[in-house]
């Protein structure tokens, strides 16, 4: 026990550890707070992958599946950029890149496409989650990759509860996330335009809109948000070639529950699905906190499609 | 469209068939008749962290081998194949290995969950399988197991030894977190089944999945619970954060214990700092600096690390030492009793004192692992790097 | 039955009597009854799929829970309870079947994404009850000692008799498959797929049918699942994640959704090319699936089925009198 903090040194073993697990002890009020926090952390992920899923779907009516690999690319990229340049450089290189690999899925697999079906859009953008998984092996192998927290290691305790400050991050970037986007949607031309496509393509079309052009902003757009996802929590969560899948299903669940195409609603519900699936684990069963979470999902579908937060009369006039 | 389509698909078909003629095709015959040996590894997928390094050790060491002159001038022939870490591909590979390449001994698979898919496919056939998992089921019951050996140690053997260190330390308190995988699951049955036989009480047993993002909840549940010790039984991402996660709640009171699955320097480093004062139980392969000299595995361990480092600058991980004690028995065997399958099981069931990678290994008809607790020693990790804990 | 079909099926009959033949004399190829067994297996699962999807227009990501259902309620009745295989089998497609209705109600109300949500939602539930009920499941560590199948007190050891087992069963799900497709509620099920809405105002109950043709491929899912359990002998939750109803849905839509012939030919070629041929790319092989499905998915949106000239050439003339649809 040398190795040990030398708080009790000459405390005879057995005494020291009685001494240690009442200090350990905590309240349940205090357990309660860090579920919310652990929650609070874990939600602003998926809120953050939720946003990703919305663009593409409010200019496109389809859902990427590949929108987890620009998380998990954004991820890794950041980690090697954070090596050789500054937080704010790195965070920059990091989006651009993975910007530019978002447009170029969409020029090559999505716009090529010709009178499809959304099945076939769901087998594209999966067959191209595939793709990008392997490639993402060969580059960083199979290991983990960790990342220093942005501002210190050190959490914040606050009502006896620990708090990472990367969530604080997090929360903050998806934060001014949904506000630039929603003024982008609502106020700049492009943003109308987008918009538009997705209301009805033709009609966009023939007031002379590009919808083409808008497609590829979106997946530009999404990529870009996913990246900057990623970069943000692999600071808390680490990051390895293969989790884009299960960040995607997660954020799709958020973008769901919170009414697919809605920012403030994703992010809601990233929170939302984080906090519930947090008191699981903490009061119920840390097994099952992933099947309350999409049990929570399935019965929102059941009951009221259109999410918590959509719109009920929007979603009945959507294609899909 | 379609005429598009029709000229894609004649090369297409041409390519299949191009696929299927080479597949078809006999493979080369040489003068020399060499000895193979059937190896099957999770390199990709899931469990690659644990089938990468087995890969490579067993390449490199055939390799060596067949440098040296093969076995009594026989080539050895490694034919290895990657399962992806999935039962129903591990299934066609072994089946393959026997049936097509018709090997007379297989080694691996990583996984105990892929070695249980695939002991019927031995038995049936009765070729000897020397599996690099850990899970006690692949060689118990041992009547039903006659052609399955292990050489990874089993998991009672890390949990009776992290207990007995744990008990000297006075702790009798604990709480346990799995992943729920097979090897946290396969942990996580033997950590509650050992612990009622040496006095230890288990205060909490929390679960999470192997792609959780934060283990926050999990800890703060065992911190009302007045544990004195924390067992993480996890591979890959989840055991760093585990640490992480213990270190930010301000847990560093409570002994954090990990599985010997945090068995590479590779974790201590992603943990960045976290992993000071953690405890885990190590194969000695894993820390030859700090073998006594006088310890009967220190000459071996240390010529597989020069080797190995030398040649994929990264650091050891015990799963590779698996693949070695598997490649080297099969190659002993080979070298004893000829490509016989029934003599080399025979053989392999009477091996004593074998010196490897995991430990000493004295097999025998009532026991196919051959290993025991003192496989294992406590260290912990002291200025990033470990330090044997007394 | 079409005379087209009649054809492609004989043809399908002779390949598949000639193969065990074929693989006896080429040792290079030997173990490739192996993964034949599997090909059968999965193209009991891809047949209902296509049912669903090609005809019925609906999209599931969750088979692999009914696969798992089916499998799981064989393997822990065999084990636990001392039942008979057989009896088991029938167990787990009751089982499959109550659970798929209870789910297909309420799910094939949604549409499109959110159908597919719905499913996959459903998928990964399942497969986190096969990882915690551990006293039930065995959780992650596996289902082991499963016992084989028996056949008039005969036990059915080895790839050979399965292999017979297995293909006599997909030889008969298809011939039913064909004829439901051509019967009154194969025509109800492409009215949905074509539109809902019209179908509805012609009368047709789409709800009703959605839900039977979802069942229906939920309970060969699960025949499926007892096949394999009783074949492979252990089961753990890994085999019926996420991944394996993607794979499902790959199979299908890379054969030809349209066209059972396209489940069987997806099916095949999937399983030898993610269990065989890939191989000897060895890391590469991921890319290259990756790429194959692409390429297919876009270059032949109708899937391979259409690029076979003779096959789908006679496969049109059967369809012909129903109006069929060819290529873009």
């Amino acid at each position: 026990m040398k190795e040990g903090k030398p708080l009790w040194k000459g405390v005879p073993e057995r005494l020291s550890h009685e001494l240690k697990s009442v200090m350990e002890k905590l309240s349940l009020g205090g357990q309660l707070v860090q579920y919310l926090f652990t929650g609070v952390t874990v939600g602003s992920i998926y809120g953050m992958v939720a946003l990703g899923f919305n663009i593409i779907y409010n200019v496109t009516e389809m859902i990427n599946f590949a929108q987890g690999e620009f998380v998990m690319l954004g991820g890794l990229i950041m980690v090697l950029c954070a090596k050789v340049l500054p937080l704010p450089m790195a965070f920059c290189v990091t989006v651009a890149a993975v910007t530019a690999i978002g447009a170029i899925m969409e020029r090559s697999t999505i716009n090529p496409l010709k009178n499809t079906t959304v099945l076939t859009l769901i087998i594209v953008t999966i067959a191209v989650s595939i793709l990008l998984k392997g490639i993402a092996m060969f580059i960083w192998g199979k290991d983990p990759y960790m990342m220093q927290p942005f501002s210190g290691t050190e959490p914040l305790h606050l009502f006896g509860a620990a708090i990472q400050t990367q969530a604080f991050w997090v929360l903050g970037i998806s934060g001014i996330v949904v506000l630039l986007l929603t003024l982008f949607f609502r106020k700049a031309r492009y943003g109308k335009a987008m918009l538009a496509c997705a209301d009805n393509a033709e009609a966009a079309r023939l007031v002379g809109i590009k919808v083409n052009l808008m497609v590829l902003l979106s997946f530009a757009l999404s990529a870009a948000i996913g990246a900057a996802a990623g970069a943000v929590i692999t600071p808390i969560s680490l990051m390895e070639y293969d989790r884009g899948a299960l960040l995607g299903l997660k954020g799709f669940g958020a973008a769901v529950l919170g009414g697919l195409g809605s920012f403030s609603g994703a992010v809601v519900a990233g929170l939302l699905l984080g906090v519930v699936e947090s008191l699981c684990a903490g009061f119920v069963s840390s097994g099952y906190k992933d099947a309350v979470a999409l049990l929570l999902l399935l019965l929102v579908l059941f009951v009221r499609p259109s999410g918590l937060f959509g719109n009920v009369e929007a979603s009945k006039i959507k294609k899909f | 469209m379609r005429r598009f389509g029709k000229g894609w698909g004649g090369s297409v078909t041409l390519t299949f068939c191009l696929i299927l003629v080479w597949s078809l095709a006999p493979k080369a015959v040489t003068a020399k008749e060499p000895y193979k040996v059937g190896a099957v590894f999770a390199v990709t997928g899931g469990a690659s962290i644990l089938g990468e390094p087995e890969k490579r050790t067993a390449e490199m060491l055939a390799e060596e081998i067949n440098k040296k002159g093969g076995i009594d001038g026989h080539k050895l022939e490694l034919v290895l194949y990657d399962d992806e870490s999935d039962e129903t591909k591990c299934r066609t590979r072994v089946t393959r290995l026997i049936k097509t390449d018709k090997v007379p001994v297989i080694i691996g698979p990583s996984t105990s969950g892929n070695t249980m898919a695939v002991i019927a496919v031995c038995d049936e056939s009765k070729v000897p399988l020397i599996s690099c998992a850990s899970s006690i089921k692949i060689v118990t019951p041992v009547s039903e197991r006659k052609w399955i050996f292990k050489v990874a140690p089993s998991d009672s053997h890390s949990v009776e030894r992290i207990y007995e260190f744990l008990l000297k330390k006075g702790i009798k308190k604990v709480a346990i977190m799995t992943v729920s995988d097979g090897y946290g699951s396969s942990g996580r049955e033997e950590l509650l089944r050992v612990a009622p036989n040496v006095g230890i009480e288990v205060v909490a047993d929390e679960r999470y999945g192997p792609k959780d993002t934060d283990l926050t909840a999990q800890l703060t549940r065992i911190r009302g619970t007045g544990a004195q010790a924390v067992i993480n039984w996890s591979v890959g991402p989840t055991q760093i954060l585990a640490v992480k996660n213990w270190k930010e709640l301000g847990m560093t009171a409570m002994t954090f214990v990990q599985s010997h699955g945090f068995a590479s320097k590779k974790n201590i480093e992603l943990a960045g700092g976290a992993a000071e004062g953690v405890f885990c139980p190590l194969g000695r392969v894993n820390i030859p600096d700090l073998l006594p000299a006088t310890d009967p595995q220190k000459k071996v361990i240390m010529a597989y690390n020069e080797a190995y480092q030398g040649r994929f600058k990264e650091p050891l991980s015990a799963f590779g030492g698996h693949a070695w004690d598997a490649l080297q028995l099969a190659v002993e065997a080979l070298a004893a009793v000829g490509p016989d399958p029934a003599k080399i099981r025979d053989y392999l069931e009477n091996r004593k004192n074998f010196v490897g990678q995991g430990g000493v290994f004295n097999f025998s008809p009532a026991d196919h692992c051959g290993l025991t607790k003192d496989s294992f020693e406590m260290v912990v990790v002291k200025n990033g790097t470990w330090a044997l804990a007394q | 039955m079409s005379r087209g079909n009649l054809i492609t099926l004989s043809a399908v009959v002779l390949l598949l009597i000639l193969f065990p033949v074929l693989v006896a004399n080429v040792e290079a190829i030997s173990h490739y009854l192996d993964v034949m067994v599997f090909v059968g297996i999965f193209s009991l699962i891809t047949m209902g799929l296509s049912l669903l999807m090609g005809y019925a227009g609906q999209i599931s990501l969750g088979h692999a829970a009914f696969f798992g259902l089916g499998a799981y309620t064989s393997g822990i009745l065999c084990v636990k309870v001392a039942v008979s295989p057989w009896l088991a089998m029938v167990g787990g497609t009751l089982v499959t079947a109550v659970v798929a209705y209870g789910v297909g109600v309420p799910s094939l109300k949604l549409k499109g994404h959110y159908l597919a949500m719905a499913t996959l939602g459903f998928g990964v539930i399942v497969n986190i009850v096969f990882n915690e009920e551990v006293e039930l499941t065995g959780g992650p560590s596996g289902l082991s000692n499963i016992p084989g199948l028996k056949l008039f007190g005969l036990p059915l050891r080895g790839e050979l008799l399965f292999y017979i087992l297995v293909w006599s069963m997909v030889l008969l799900v298809l011939i039913f498959c064909l004829n439901v497709i051509h019967s009154r509620v194969g025509r109800a099920l492409r009215s949905i797929h074509d539109s809902e809405v019209a179908a509805d105002a012609m009368g047709v109950e789409t709800a009703r049918y959605k839900v039977m043709i979802f069942v229906l491929s939920a309970v060969l899912a699960s025949l499926a699942g007892s096949l394999y359990a009783h074949y492979v002998g252990f089961l753990s939750p890994s085999s019926f994640n996420l991944l394996f109803s993607i794979r499902l849905v790959m199979m299908v839509v890379v054969g030809g959704m349209h066209s059972l012939w396209g489940a069987l030919l997806g099916t095949w070629l999937l399983t030898f090319l993610g269990n065989e041929w890939l191989h000897v790319f060895k890391d590469f092989d991921i890319l290259v699936y990756g790429a194959i499905l692409l390429f297919v998915v876009m270059a032949l949106p109708e899937g391979l089925v259409s690029v076979v000239p003779r096959l789908s050439h006679m496969w049109r003339r059967g369809r012909e009198s129903e109006g069929g649809t060819g290529g873009t």
